[in-house]
């Protein structure tokens, strides 16, 4: 009992402790999400309800950053094996009771509803980073293929829900520390020729919507009222937009309902339309400096698993931004992925920044000067 | 990448770090290449092809309007309409194309009358949408309205007349407590539909089955893409996407019995539920006083809820799900079979009633019988009849709370019936844990003893009433109470029945004991001394019944009731009534709760045989329900409702009702 309180003490004092914050990150992440809110802003057409529950998001996603921050990256790599777990349980239970009605992924909390699919772009790097920092490396075939198979399960269940979107984002998560740990560059080569030889097998298992996503991506304008629709009219809202772009929300398509989903996944084109190539570039140095500080951090980290998960993350959420850019100027297909602390709702914003908050722990507790 | 050496324990050396330090900056330098390439994407698409894209922008003319799905149609078991969508006309304004909103509906109010409602309505929904969609003003045009407005309609820009589908419930305060209603979609909900295909509904269930099954209901939006001119006016439609009904529901409800029910309670207020015992299907399920849900469809103006709320009637409480009351003498029966069951009793064992029962070894207060000096002698049976309290005062003790709460457990009282309903009380099953846990108090004798008839820390609702009493008439198998019988993919589509759990595992060892109570239940209706005699008088099957009569307030003065005026003891008295029909071979069980009146056998189990009545007046009820756009079977309920039910001769399929008091083996071989 005794200990028990002395040990909860211990745990109180160390989240009231003096922060030890990485402060240009930190900064960069709150101009992101205040630009992020002002963006919001334009493309929900001034809705005080819509803004106000995003930057709500934002105060619990900090307040996780700030949290997660103050446990030792150790606690995190002894909790890892747990928590990944769980959230491939998670997944499984929302495969077995999602309501079969159309994609259901969604767990009611009662208070609030996940996707627990979203917890895995957390915990799946964690898991790999915690398997390779104990065994020799680079990883060797052996350790190659548990690694694969860690990946794989959960990325199937996700895959059957069906969600092939964050299938696909959790598997590059999890293949991004595996790249990272030093797996040889012939190694990967062979990997992915597999994987390609596999290509034919997939398609097959696709579903139609997505097998028409794939497809109108090549040939947008061959169905210009069908799914091309949501790409034709991105590209003409980035395009109209020009150097300047039309301003706060004078954006024609934006506002005028020609742009689908124009706050959730489309909300890069807003920008694009409404503050032009200025504000992308903006928008896009930001992250590209949030991206490289995460992944100095990971450089410094005092051990492999620190590494490893660190620059897992950067790499991931490099990988968002890609995604939902390509997509929004149609280089990639149309699939479900929101721009990292732009786009409204979803889990999303909580999630990313508690896993900012890992980088943040991993940095507050790197190796000491060389 | 270097394989001479491999380190036998992880990071302990310099070689791995420097590898993830050299593909640390490799991709970072990949990743600054693939940003740099999407920098140049932008630039393709907004500097070299800036112009094409600002023709495109201004040339954009398609619109993709949003088809809202027609709700699906809620009917009873015989096809009867309980929920139905009436082609109807608004007024819709398209907020950017008003320049002065104010003056605007100013000078429209003196062509097509605004009310203060419609215009605190119209301003909070303008507050949620977006500027380019038109926010519904006035519902329910009348053809007048709609021909003036047209006259006039050049002088306002952005405004429309819009059909729609308004939902209608013809029964309206009949079935309420049912079908429930749908309303405007709030905040919250809104917030949950955000990027679902029904973000743009506009109306959702808000209680009752409107509720419970909106997934059903409210079908699958379309979509229209609509070429439009410069006013963004819709000039042709290029595609069409039309939307999906939703399912139509059939209920196990059967009209002729709801209406019974709900005209048996003549306004006061209590509840009426009735059920088919053999499958848990709900014939009726009536709370009074009610409201007329159609108030609510479109949004309910505030006067109109004002009122509602103030009533001190509540009309807005479901009583059959959310009322909860002392049961009284009616867990009699239950009590009965329990002594049975448990080996503590049989029939022929009798008590001695001397109007007052003590526990062994304790003096000071008793605790009392309904008549002065008790009435003697009486066996099981008899106990029954007259509702003997010193018999139950005694059975209780002798059980003890554990026992007697773990039996009644097996009836479900203490928690929801899980019927198919939004919201339903769990009321309180008396038990030691119970009370340590809520009132943090200890558990004494004389708890128990006032259990025994149903007094004390009993809370029941009149669904688990219902619940309990059918699974005592399905001689112990316990069927989960529901409402939903069939669905229907839109009109002519098969009727598919849905469902229902399988029921639980029977909770009566011994036929013999079920039969002893019901023989003490049937004599409460036939017997000379029943509490509910003369019940049965021209009703073609023997009925099974206990009356109870709950007291509110504890009892401070040592007056005892009889003979007091019934005006008096109404104030302080709930009357229920539960019984099953026909006794043997039970195919309906009713149950009905008045919050103010005397007696339960002389106020409410009249109700219980209005609803028997229509039962029996009809040949059978339909297993399979009869399609909802074909006429039914039987004469259709004559609308308004309150008019009497078309007389039907009482023939039946049914076994002639034998002497229940002897029953016959084929009770037995049911099933």
């Amino acid at each position: 009992m005794n200990r028990l309180a002395l040990r909860a003490e211990m745990v109180l004092r160390r989240l009231l402790r003096r922060p030890r914050l990485d402060l240009p990150l930190l900064a960069a992440l709150l101009l992101l999400a205040a630009m992020g809110l002002f963006f919001l802003a334009s493309a929900a057409d001034l809705s005080w309800r819509t803004i106000g529950a995003q930057a709500a998001r934002f105060l619990l996603g900090f307040a996780m950053l700030y949290l997660v921050s103050r446990l030792p990256p150790a606690q995190l790599k002894r909790w890892t094996p747990a928590l990944y777990a769980a959230s491939v349980l998670l997944v499984a239970l929302v495969l077995v009771l999602g309501e079969g009605r159309g994609a259901d992924r969604w767990l009611d909390l009662g208070v609030l509803r996940f996707q627990p699919s979203e917890l895995l772009k957390l915990t799946m790097p964690m898991m790999v980073a915690w398997y390779l920092a104990q065994r020799p490396l680079p990883p060797s075939w052996r350790d190659t293929g548990v690694v694969l198979l860690l990946i794989a399960v959960p990325a199937a269940l996700i895959a059957k829900q069906p969600d092939l979107g964050t299938a696909l984002l959790v598997m590059m998560a999890g293949g991004f520390a595996l790249f990272l740990s030093g797996l040889s560059l012939r190694r990967i080569g062979l990997m992915l020729a597999v994987m390609l030889a596999l290509l034919p097998v997939a398609w097959h298992h696709l579903h139609d919507y997505q097998r028409e996503r794939v497809l109108t991506l090549l040939n947008p304008e061959s169905d210009p009222l069908g799914t091309g629709w949501h790409i034709i009219q991105s590209e003409i809202a980035v395009g109209s937009g020009g150097v300047l772009g039309k301003g706060f929300m004078q954006g024609t398509q934006a506002q005028l309902q020609f742009l689908p989903e124009h706050t959730t996944d489309f909300i890069f084109a807003v920008v694009g339309e409404e503050f032009g190539l200025l504000g992308v570039l903006v928008l896009l140095a930001l992250y590209l400096y949030i991206i490289g500080r995460s992944m100095w951090i990971a450089v410094n980290a005092r051990d492999t698993y620190g590494r490893l998960l660190g620059g897992a993350l950067a790499l991931s959420f490099f990988l968002y931004v890609m995604v939902n850019g390509g997509m929004i100027t149609g280089l990639l297909p149309v699939v479900g992925v929101p721009l990292p602390l732009v786009s409204y709702g979803g889990t999303s914003a909580v999630s990313l920044l508690t896993g900012f908050g890992v980088l943040m722990s991993i940095h507050a507790h790197r190796k000491l000067m060389k | 990448m270097s394989r001479r050496h491999r380190h036998p324990l992880p990071d302990s050396g310099g070689d791995a770090q420097r590898r993830f330090t050299r593909r640390a900056w490799a991709s970072l330098a990949l990743i600054a290449l693939a940003v740099a390439g999407l920098g140049v994407r932008f630039f393709w698409l907004q500097v070299v092809r800036h112009a094409e894209f600002v023709t495109r922008a201004n040339d954009n003319s398609i619109h993709v309007r949003f088809l809202a799905p027609p709700r699906g149609m809620i009917f009873d078991r015989n096809g009867t309409v309980l929920a139905e969508n009436v082609p109807a006309y608004r007024l819709e304004v398209i907020p950017d194309q008003v320049h002065d909103m104010h003056a605007m509906l100013q000078r429209l109010a003196r062509v097509v009358p605004l009310s203060a409602d419609d215009l605190r309505r119209f301003h909070e929904l303008l507050k949620q949408s977006h500027r380019f969609q038109p926010v519904p003003l006035r519902n329910r045009l009348g053809e007048n309205e709609i021909a003036r407005f047209a006259v006039e309609r050049w002088r306002f820009p952005g405004v429309e007349v819009a059909p729609y589908l308004r939902r209608e419930y013809p029964f309206g305060m009949l079935t309420a407590a049912v079908v429930g209603y749908v309303g405007s979609v709030d905040a919250r909900e809104a917030e949950k539909l955000q990027g679902t295909p029904w973000a743009d509904i506009s109306q959702i269930g808000k209680t009752g089955i409107e509720r419970q099954y909106e997934r059903l209901l409210r079908g699958t939006p379309g979509y229209e893409l609509v070429e439009v001119n410069a006013d963004q006016r819709p000039v042709r439609v290029l595609e069409r996407v039309p939307p999906r009904p939703g399912e139509n529901l059939y209920l196990t409800l059967d009209m002729h019995i709801q209406k019974a029910a709900y005209a048996g309670l003549r306004g006061r207020a209590g509840a009426a539920v009735a059920v088919d015992p053999r499958n848990g299907q709900v014939l009726a399920l009536a709370s009074s006083p009610s409201y007329d849900p159609n108030l609510f469809v479109g949004g309910i103006s505030e006067s109109n809820y004002r009122m509602l709320l103030d009533d001190p009637h509540h009309p807005l409480l479901n009583r059959v799900t959310d009322g909860t009351y002392l049961p009284g003498s009616t867990v009699k029966p239950f009590l009965a079979l329990a002594g049975l069951e448990l080996g503590l009793r049989t029939p022929q064992y009798t008590v001695d009633s001397v109007g007052e029962w003590h526990i062994p070894g304790v003096a000071g207060r008793g605790y009392r019988d309904d008549v002065r000096g008790g009435v003697g002698v009486v066996d099981l049976a008899r106990a029954i009849e007259m509702s003997v309290n010193t018999y139950f005062y005694k059975l209780a003790y002798d059980m003890g709370i554990q026992r007697l709460s773990a039996f009644m457990a097996r009836f479900g009282f203490g928690r929801p019936t899980g019927i198919d309903l939004p919201h339903e009380a769990a009321g309180v099953l008396p038990s030691v844990a119970w009370k340590r846990k809520v009132l943090k108090r200890p558990w004494y004798l004389g708890d128990t003893v006032i259990s025994g008839i149903g007094q004390g820390y009993w809370q029941v609702t009149p669904l688990q009433l219902a619940n309990a009493l059918s699974t005592l008439a399905d001689f112990g198998r316990p069927q989960r109470l529901h409402l939903l019988l069939a669905t229907q993919a839109g009109a002519g589509a098969p009727i598919v029945p849905a469902s229902p759990p399988p029921p639980g595992a029977p909770v009566i060892a011994h036929r013999a004991d079920w039969q002893a109570v019901m023989r003490g239940m049937v004599r409460v209706v036939e017997g000379t001394r029943g509490t509910a005699r003369g019940l049965d008088v021209g009703f073609p099957y023997p009925i099974a019944g206990k009356t109870g009569t709950a007291e509110i307030y504890s009892r401070t003065s040592k007056q005892w009731d009889n003979g007091l005026p019934t005006q008096e003891l109404a104030l302080r008295h709930r009357a229920l009534f539960i019984g099953f029909t026909p006794a043997s071979d039970p195919r309906i069980a009713g149950v009905a709760v008045l919050e103010r009146a005397a007696w339960g056998g002389r106020d409410a189990a009249p109700i219980v045989r209005d609803m028997f009545d229509a039962w029996a007046r009809q040949r059978r009820l339909p297993d399979v329900p009869l399609p909802g756009d074909v006429l039914p079977a039987y004469a259709p309920l004559s609308l308004p409702p309150g008019q009497a039910l078309p007389p039907v001769p009482a023939a039946s399929s049914l076994a002639p009702a034998g002497s229940v008091l002897a029953p016959s083996p084929a009770a037995g071989g049911r099933r």
